[in-house]
């Protein structure tokens, strides 16, 4: 019975995608690619075929591309029909059917949802509607600002420095422009990379002239008469004159349209199990339902089976095409979603990357080069375990670290180590924030029960 | 033609900043930008590059033939899989 209903499904059956972007796309070229040959359906908020969103804050800022011309490559024929420009609205469970903003309704048979995360905006929403006040999220927005950063502002003012922010920032420097930043902990990137690291992306940003101001946070932003900010207020009283100031707190992810739908969704993501299909609100696992990239939660096994929601431009693409996959696959051909998180971020000529889960890291270890030379790996340590990597201009060694990690190999590291310097042999507290506390900075968080343990082991409270 | 860089898998070996300096170029010792639409007078540039690349990072449509199906409508994918392999 279920073989048959796959056969006809993969045959005739309908497909509907939420979401074209990134993850979209790939899950419908995954589809074809794999013999599906029903009717494929991809909705998409915004009016514009896929494209790729990293180059919006790096070469199109950089003026080596245009913010309109960042589409992504088709590596399938895809055949979809496409409904660009309307909203999903609301999803009806029982009667397989996507509502649209536009009042239209889209039936479907199996349905995946890919709707990623849009950026949190200034939640003062008169000053966030004062002209300069920037979001770096789509194709617009990075047109608006980076024609704003040519007509040459006295000073652009940067609210938060997570990766979007100090991308930003870098920027700036490159173009001449003051900049400040401001971010409530002690250092950029430290809810991703915690403080010994944040420490070292702090004097990166102050060495090319970035004016940092940290433990801070904006409580006001002040316009002139006809509109334009002007000024930037700070909690320590301090004040800030700026004509552009770009809001980058971080993201909220798109799940408002599935509320009263019956799906487990909600501000932390949509959860799923590792196969990729959505839990619904009672966390009993649906069959039709399919989620991926940014928006989904899922467990990973080499993590302690927390849910994982990963903001990551390789997440996007692995989980797609795995719950692709499984879209049209009986139970025992289906794949678990085990991709190792992975993400890459670059800013003042300096390439960081990482692999696994740092914030999960009690303990950091350099393990080759050195901090104060800007060029080194560290390694972060759970529990007698490597849970994840980061260089700093050191890419090539990070996939033997990442071998590290799928091992299990225990922490402190043992082996020996090319360029291994004395200061790095011993471990120090990675110092990550406290998980209670209100951060916009983690691009992973970490939730759900541990079948080893039965507990919430991290929470981060984002809202 | 349009293109895209797993940055995951890029190690900096700047091969594709020599093939096709006018679609990527290396900013700082390792980390690399570049342009995700290439003009057509980059093809066979940018096809070295692809071939080159030790990582095999770059995708890119449009190389295997004349039509570049980067400039059709919304629904008009590429008409095959181009990855560099």
């Amino acid at each position: 019975m279920a073989a048959d209903y796959l056969e006809w499904l993969r045959r005739e059956g309908r497909i509907v995608i939420v979401g074209a972007s990134l993850a979209g796309l790939r899950a419908a070229e995954t589809l074809r690619a794999e013999g599906f040959a029903g009717e494929l359906t991809l909705i998409g908020d915004e009016p514009y075929e896929p494209y790729d969103r990293p180059p919006l804050s790096k070469s199109v800022l950089l003026g080596m591309a245009s913010p309109h011309h960042t589409e992504l490559p088709h590596r399938w024929e895809i055949d979809a029909k496409w409904r660009l420009g309307v909203a999903a609205s609301g999803l009806d469970l029982t009667a397989k059917r996507v509502r649209l903003a536009d009042g239209d309704e889209v039936e479907y048979d199996r349905l995946l949802i890919a709707t990623g995360v849009r950026a949190r905006p200034w939640p003062k929403e008169d000053e966030a509607r004062l002209d300069g006040v920037c979001l770096l999220r789509t194709r617009e927005d990075a047109a608006d600002l980076y024609r704003r950063l040519k007509a040459g502002p006295r000073r652009v003012f940067v609210i938060g420095a997570g990766f979007a922010g100090s991308e930003v920032a870098s920027a700036c420097r490159e173009m001449g422009i003051p900049v400040t930043v401001a971010e409530r902990a002690g250092a950029p990137l430290v809810g991703a990379l915690g403080g010994v690291v944040g420490a070292v992306a702090a004097d990166l940003a102050t060495e090319n002239g970035v004016d940092l101001r940290t433990h801070v946070t904006v409580t006001s932003l002040e316009g002139d008469p006809v509109g334009r900010v002007r000024a930037v207020h700070l909690s320590d009283e301090s004040v800030v004159e700026a004509d552009v100031v770009v809001v980058s707190l971080g993201s909220l992810r798109n799940t408002d349209w599935l509320a009263g739908s019956g799906l487990g969704a909600g501000p932390r993501g949509i959860a799923c199990d590792a196969g990729c299909r959505a839990f619904d609100f009672r966390g009993i696992v649906t069959d039709d339902v399919f989620v991926a990239g940014d928006v989904a939660r899922s467990p990973h096994a080499l993590f302690g089976y927390q849910f994982l929601s990963l903001e990551h431009w390789g997440n996007a693409v692995a989980q797609a095409e795995t719950a692709a996959h499984n879209m049209i696959c009986h139970g025992a051909d289906r794949r678990p979603h085990l991709w190792m998180p992975a993400f890459w971020s670059s800013m003042f000529g300096v390439n960081i990357k990482s692999v696994g889960v740092p914030p999960m890291g009690e303990q950091l270890m350099i393990t080759q080069g050195s901090l104060a030379e800007r060029r080194f790996v560290g390694v972060y340590g759970y529990q007698g375990r490597i849970v994840a990597a980061v260089t700093f201009d050191n890419t090539r060694w990070l996939e033997f670290y990442q071998r590290q990690i799928e091992q299990g190999a225990p922490f402190p590291v043992e082996h020996p180590t090319v360029d291994r310097r004395p200061e790095g042999r011993q471990p120090v507290p990675a110092d990550f924030p406290d998980p209670s506390l209100p951060t916009h900075g983690p691009m992973v968080t970490l939730s759900g029960y541990s079948p080893a343990e039965q507990q919430l082991v991290f929470h981060p409270a984002r809202h | 033609m349009r293109l895209v860089v797993d940055l995951n898998k890029c190690q900096g070996y700047a091969q594709c900043a020599f093939l096709a300096p006018d679609v990527f170029a290396m900013h700082g010792e390792e980390s690399l930008i570049y342009n995700p639409r290439a003009d057509e007078e980059q093809r066979e540039r940018l096809a070295r590059a692809v071939a080159a690349c030790p990582v095999q990072a770059i995708t890119a449509d449009g190389l295997d033939g004349a039509a570049d199906p980067a400039d059709g409508a919304a629904d008009g994918a590429s008409r095959e899989a181009s990855d560099g392999r």
